[in-house]
């Protein structure tokens, strides 16, 4: 009888010295889940889900303050990936939110941009170049087409325009009853 | 003679190969205009080192290879540069590409060629020498073969070079005429790439529906120590890893390189390129391409890059009546135009008009019967059917793991799918897809580094405005501190 209490107290004391190492040793800082989340969003940082970029979603969606259908960027697609990750059902993309557009880069008219930088402290990728009453111009490959310069600029010179499918992002489509195989 | 090692799968298809192999090789016309793609190759698109108004010569280079996977564009013609833009060219989409319009003078007068020794040259200044010469692989899927002559780093020696003559596709003879004609000339280019690479045997696989091809390779072959080999008639004999199997037993490993197992293969058109190149100092300026199918008068000819689809049909007495589609490549693995107004590139291999009976006749796509057909064929040993599901059901992932990208995209599955399914069609759209996520993931990624970028920098700039703002204004800071203690002591 005493010297069961006495194992068992003797496996319980042990086993929490283990325990209590492990979680001081091991201590997991944040979330690990935000940043599972956060790879999957699309990195536009446009804010369209109402929150200030795609960390700070992901960040509420692993608090469990919002839901996964808010991001218009990422489209169906993105909900179903977020959905997978998270083990729920998809839920429809929420159409407040704004809805799904096709690929779109910023373009400034050089004529009319009068080097104000307005735009340039609104891109949340650093992808718009210029100075102080110069000229300011989009790296277009750096561009995530959030619309976040549209709104600061004073004389309007900016506007999305889609990008262009070339040889290169050309995909075959979805085969239809009407293709046929040449043989 | 050793052994082949049949490949498992594989079709006996229609051959149609004595409608234009009868005929040597034409010379192709010399048009007013040459439209030259920019991207006649894999890898980064040339830079055009042009421009409109520029005087150009035959040879002279108007785009230069731009980093390590890439090859350079010349002239086919002298004449002048009359536009640097976008033109249609022939690819699936008949989207337009980067081209060089030069208007031919008619002279067709030659830059002066440097031939070199490859024996004295250092291997890495000849592999430098054919990427400038634009030499890349002319079968059709044109990568630059500069490249797969570099063995450095994926096998410590290559042991066995190949040289592909198999042409196993239907329709096309580009390659059984150049073997007939210039087998001279390829055995010499196959022994400026055996320079490079140095293995212990040369095999040379031709199919053997080509008795004058293996007839010609052979008498050319003598006292080379290059072996010809027969092989059967058999698509897909003439895929690369159909034909390093056939040829040696070994097996490429999955999304693996020839490289790898200590295999390098070439077409044979490539290895009479090198030899031009080398030897002549001529850039690849044209190629063969065979016109067949429902034209008047099919044949081969050797065609400047640049000239249009249009003017070869010409050549060969234009179209018959009821042609149904115009294809780029065999019937098996090519791809149908939006029409015949696109240059010829470095991957044309082949231009077949197909009319309606030559196509399989248009079928109702019914569903999968599980009959299990696709896997007897298959070449690449998949699992056609169940690719197909996941394809159909958009589920990339388990694609993936069924080995998508073992698929040669042959079309074996295809032509014997009793429902008519267009399985290549489904795996191609899968391929494309995973590829483009990927792709996106990439930008993402770089987005989300240069945003975390963006809120670091902003975060440094305010601390460093506060520090200098309590550096300029000590007086307000102090008293408001001396207020405090004050407030504190009372």
């Amino acid at each position: 009888m005493v010297i069961a209490i006495f194992a068992l107290g003797a496996l319980a004391g042990a086993s929490g010295l283990l325990l209590g190492f492990a979680a001081i040793r091991f201590k997991v800082e944040g979330n690990p889940m935000v940043e599972k989340i956060d790879a999957v969003l699309p990195q536009t940082q446009c804010g369209q889900c109402g929150y200030a970029g795609c960390k700070p979603y992901a960040e509420a969606i692993a608090a469990g303050e919002a839901e996964i259908n808010l991001c218009p960027p990422g489209g169906p697609n993105g909900v179903a990936a977020l959905a997978d990750l998270l083990g729920r059902d998809p839920p429809p993309l929420n159409a407040d939110d704004g809805l799904e557009k096709p690929k779109l880069v910023a373009v400034i008219d050089e004529q009319s941009c009068i080097g104000c930088t307005l735009c340039i402290q609104a891109c949340p990728v650093d992808a718009i170049l210029g100075a102080a009453k110069h000229m300011h111009t989009v790296i277009a490959r750096e561009c995530t087409g959030c619309e976040l310069c549209l709104a600061p600029c004073p004389v309007d010179c900016i506007h999305m325009t889609p990008v262009a499918e070339t040889i290169t992002t050309w995909k075959w489509a979805y085969p239809g009853a009407a293709v046929r195989a040449a043989a | 003679m050793s052994r082949l090692f049949p490949f498992h799968g594989g079709l006996k298809t229609v051959r149609h190969k004595t409608e234009s192999n009868a005929l040597p090789i034409e010379p192709g016309p010399l048009p007013r205009r040459l439209v030259v793609p920019l991207r006649q190759h894999m890898g980064n698109v040339a830079k055009p080192s042009v421009q409109p108004g520029d005087r150009v010569l035959k040879g002279q280079m108007i785009g230069q290879a731009d980093g390590y996977i890439s090859a350079a564009v010349h002239a086919p013609s002298s004449g002048v540069v009359a536009a640097v833009e976008p033109r249609p060219v022939p690819h699936p989409s008949g989207l337009a590409d980067l081209c060089v319009i030069i208007e031919t003078d008619g002279e067709d007068r030659w830059i002066e060629r440097e031939p070199v020794d490859y024996r004295r040259l250092h291997p890495s200044d000849l592999r430098n020498a054919l990427r400038n010469a634009g030499v890349v692989g002319l079968g059709g899927a044109v990568f630059p073969s500069a490249v797969k002559l570099n063995p450095g780093g994926h096998c410590e020696r290559v042991d066995t070079l190949i040289l592909n003559g198999a042409e196993c596709e239907p329709w096309i003879t580009c390659d059984d005429r150049i073997m007939r004609e210039r087998a001279a000339e390829i055995v010499a280019g196959l022994a400026v790439m055996a320079h490079l690479l140095e293995p212990l045997k040369v095999l040379i696989g031709i199919e053997d529906d080509k008795p004058e091809a293996i007839a010609a390779m052979t008498a050319a072959c003598a006292g080379t120590g290059y072996t010809v080999r027969a092989v059967p008639t058999r698509y897909p004999s003439g895929s690369v890893k159909q034909l390093i199997f056939l040829l040696t037993g070994r097996e490429i490993p999955e999304q693996g390189l020839p490289l790898d197992i200590g295999v390098q293969c070439f077409n044979v058109a490539t290895a009479h390129a090198v030899h031009r190149a080398i030897a002549h100092g001529e850039p690849v300026l044209s190629r063969i391409v065979t016109v067949t199918g429902h034209v008047q008068r099919p044949r081969n000819i050797d065609v400047l890059l640049g000239t249009r689809f249009a003017d070869l049909i010409a050549q060969c007495g234009g179209y018959r009546d009821g042609v149904e589609r115009l294809i780029m490549g065999g019937p098996m693995m090519g791809f149908a135009l939006h029409n015949d107004d696109v240059p010829v590139t470095k991957a044309t291999n082949c231009i077949l008009a197909a009319s309606a009976e030559q196509l399989t006749p248009e079928q109702p796509v019914m569903p999968c019967i599980r009959c299990g057909a696709c896997v007897d064929v298959c070449p690449a040993n998949l699992l056609p059917q169940q690719l197909y599901w996941f394809a159909r059901a958009r589920e990339f992932d388990k694609a993936r793991d069924h080995a998508l990208f073992g698929c040669i995209e042959c079309g074996c599955c295809s032509y014997v799918c009793p429902s008519h399914i267009p399985l290549v069609q489904y795996y191609r759209y899968a391929k494309n897809e995973i590829w483009a996520r990927e792709q996106e993931k990439e930008k993402a990624e770089l987005a989300r580094q240069r945003h975390q970028a963006r809120q670091e920098r902003l975060e440094r700039e305010k601390q460093e405005r506060e520090a200098k703002l309590r550096q300029k204004a000590p007086p307000r800071a102090a008293a408001e501190t001396g207020t405090e203690t004050t407030g504190g002591a009372g």
